[in-house]
């Protein structure tokens, strides 16, 4: 009895307390063991931050302060929670916007040390790794993953839990951040990547060409250039349909990330495909995704959309199965707003 | 009733566990900009030197600013996490509060002063009053100069204190019947916190979790760029 208790120190049935405050979402959510998720609550800032073009740091650091409360209330009680009690709390520690992010941890580490229970430390780019296999548990590994958002644009190669490599990522902008500067260029307000995506259903993405930086070559990104190209096509043809020059740009970026995704794939003997991050709400990416795997007989893991842009379920997720590697985090854990993706089997 | 209360909105973070027999226990830790990493640890060492259990907590006092504000924020989230587990209700007092109680005994007028860089103060002014301090103006944001005027027009013997005062010490020193309390006095502490914070208890002023705001006292810069931009 004692012996099984001391190998299984984390029983089955684990209720995790997720919180996520790396950017502008305030999100808390309570998943069981790594994938069945009781609740998931976003509060998302955009509203707050549209008119600045852009996330302002200052201003979504007292967003969280004020919402964060509320939203784990709420994730507590729409999960079914009477005793206000879980049995882990789980936070982004970083990468993201530090001010933003120690709201989060301060208020995970109290309410573990309050509820004495374990405090997990989680990194936010394995959080949105784990984003599909929250929905598809029986995902059958290796995978190559996708991550692409306003922050990070990344190949990872993902082999085993916590077991992942980075194969390749953007030498300038994001994927995300190319998106919002070149809609903000074109006058479709912020956030940038949805506008592009619905305006570019009216275009024509072939009656115009733009660059596709470093298709050929290895696993890194570039799109920086691309950018320039189209602010540099506007300013020579004024004239131009706004619909044609989205649908064109949203081509290219999606043209570069899928090529480089497949060939990780196939290079690596990956099983699968794997979406991850805001951009991954791209109708055009899903659908070239799914079109890649089709062909090359490999199965596509695309998170729903809620799954794709910051939530707290993923953090949750994440936390699980960081506690089975590592165990609990110390409570002198800070915020890391550079923290990398590192494989724990390097 | 036992009172936590929670200090990070200066370069310190302190934190005090009390009651009706005064403070019980109380630490204090000056590692800079390390507010996150310091505060739980503290949280826990305080109460264990209390000897008392985190659930036997009946109110959680928070200093509310102004001050540092990534520093800030980080008491303010783990007191509302706290008072939201424990479901207990918050008392919030103001960093400048906090300064002038240790130093209520004096007749002078107290200047209770926190640098708010970007050479500026935050300041506000006191009297002794029965049984503790109160104030007698808002919470100001000034340049030192300012402040200097204020107090020069005054004519009144005064006590400043703070770190902003000590920061700006060649602005006052050349005041006449103005003296700067010594560096012992320089931050907020908790001791003070929770004690301010049993006064208010008594009366049953307090707050729900989600209605105590930090107080700022400066808007972020984006919002005040925002609103002078050409053409509004
Ligand atoms: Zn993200």
């Amino acid at each position: 009895m004692t012996t099984e208790e001391n190998s299984q120190p984390y029983p089955a049935g684990m209720r995790i307390l997720g919180i996520e405050t790396s950017c502008d979402e305030t999100a808390a959510a309570v998943v069981v063991d790594g994938h069945h998720v009781l609740s998931s609550v976003v509060s998302s800032q955009i509203d707050i931050h549209a008119r600045y073009g852009g996330v302002v740091p200052e201003i979504a650091s007292r967003a969280h302060v004020e919402l964060l409360t509320p939203v784990i209330a709420r994730s507590l009680i729409e999960a079914g929670i009477q005793d206000d009690h879980v049995d882990a709390v789980a936070a982004t520690v970083g990468p993201g916007l530090i001010g933003a992010l120690l709201v989060g941890v301060s208020a995970a580490k109290t309410l573990a040390l309050v509820w004495d229970v374990p405090f997990i430390a989680v990194n936010h780019l394995e959080a949105h790794l784990y984003a599909a296999l929250l929905e598809d548990p029986e995902i059958e590994l290796p995978v190559v993953v996708l991550l692409v958002s306003g922050g990070h644009t990344l190949l990872v190669l993902m082999e085993g839990h916590g077991n992942y490599r980075v194969l390749g990522s953007t030498i300038d902008d994001a994927a995300g951040e190319a998106f919002d500067k070149v809609a903000r260029y074109l006058g479709l307000g912020y956030p940038g990547g949805p506008a592009i995506d619905a305006i570019s259903m009216e275009g024509d993405p072939q009656s115009m060409q733009f660059p596709r930086a470093m298709l050929n070559e290895g696993y890194d990104f570039s799109f920086s250039g691309l950018k320039t190209s189209v602010v540099n096509y506007v300013r020579r043809n004024p004239e131009v349909h706004t619909a044609d020059v989205a649908a064109a740009f949203q081509e290219a970026v999606v043209d570069v990330l899928v090529t480089k995704a497949r060939r990780a794939a196939r290079d690596h003997g990956a099983k699968g495909l794997c979406l991850a991050g805001g951009v991954a709400a791209n109708s055009l990416l899903r659908e070239r995704l799914l079109d890649a795997c089709v062909a090359d007989g490999l199965r596509a893991f695309l998170p729903s959309r809620a799954m794709c842009t910051d939530n707290a379920a993923m953090v949750a997720a994440a936390g699980w199965y960081r506690l089975q590697s590592d165990g609990p985090s110390p409570l002198d854990t800070g915020a890391d707003p550079n923290l990398r993706l590192v494989s724990t089997l390097s | 009733m036992l009172i936590i209360g929670i200090d990070t909105a200066t370069m310190q973070v302190s934190v005090a566990v009390g009651g009706h027999e005064g403070v019980l226990a109380s630490t204090q830790s000056s590692r800079g900009r390390q507010h996150a990493e310091v505060l739980t640890p503290s949280i826990e060492f305080a109460c264990k030197q209390a000897r008392i259990e985190l659930s036997e907590i009946s109110v959680v006092a928070v200093d509310l600013g102004p001050g540092l504000f990534t520093g800030l924020r980080v008491g303010v989230a783990a007191a509302k996490a706290m008072a939201y587990a424990l479901d207990v209700p918050m008392i919030g007092v103001p960093s400048l509060d906090l300064l002038a109680f240790p130093v209520r005994f004096t007749p002078r007028l107290i200047v209770a002063t926190i640098d708010a860089r970007r050479s500026e103060l935050f300041y506000a002014f006191y009297r002794q009053v029965p049984g503790g301090i109160q104030r007698i103006s808002d919470h100001q944001v000034g340049s030192p100069d300012d402040l200097a005027s204020e107090l020069m027009a005054s004519g009144e013997e005064c006590l400043l204190v703070g770190d902003g005062a000590i920061r700006y010490s060649e602005v006052f020193e050349g005041l006449k019947k103005c003296e700067i309390a010594e560096e012992g006095f320089a931050y907020p502490n908790a001791t003070s916190l929770v004690m301010l914070a049993h006064a208010q208890a008594l009366r049953e002023q307090w707050v729900k979790p989600w209605d105590l705001q930090p107080l700022y006292l400066r808007k972020p810069d984006a919002e005040i760029n925002w609103a002078t931009r050409p053409g509004v």
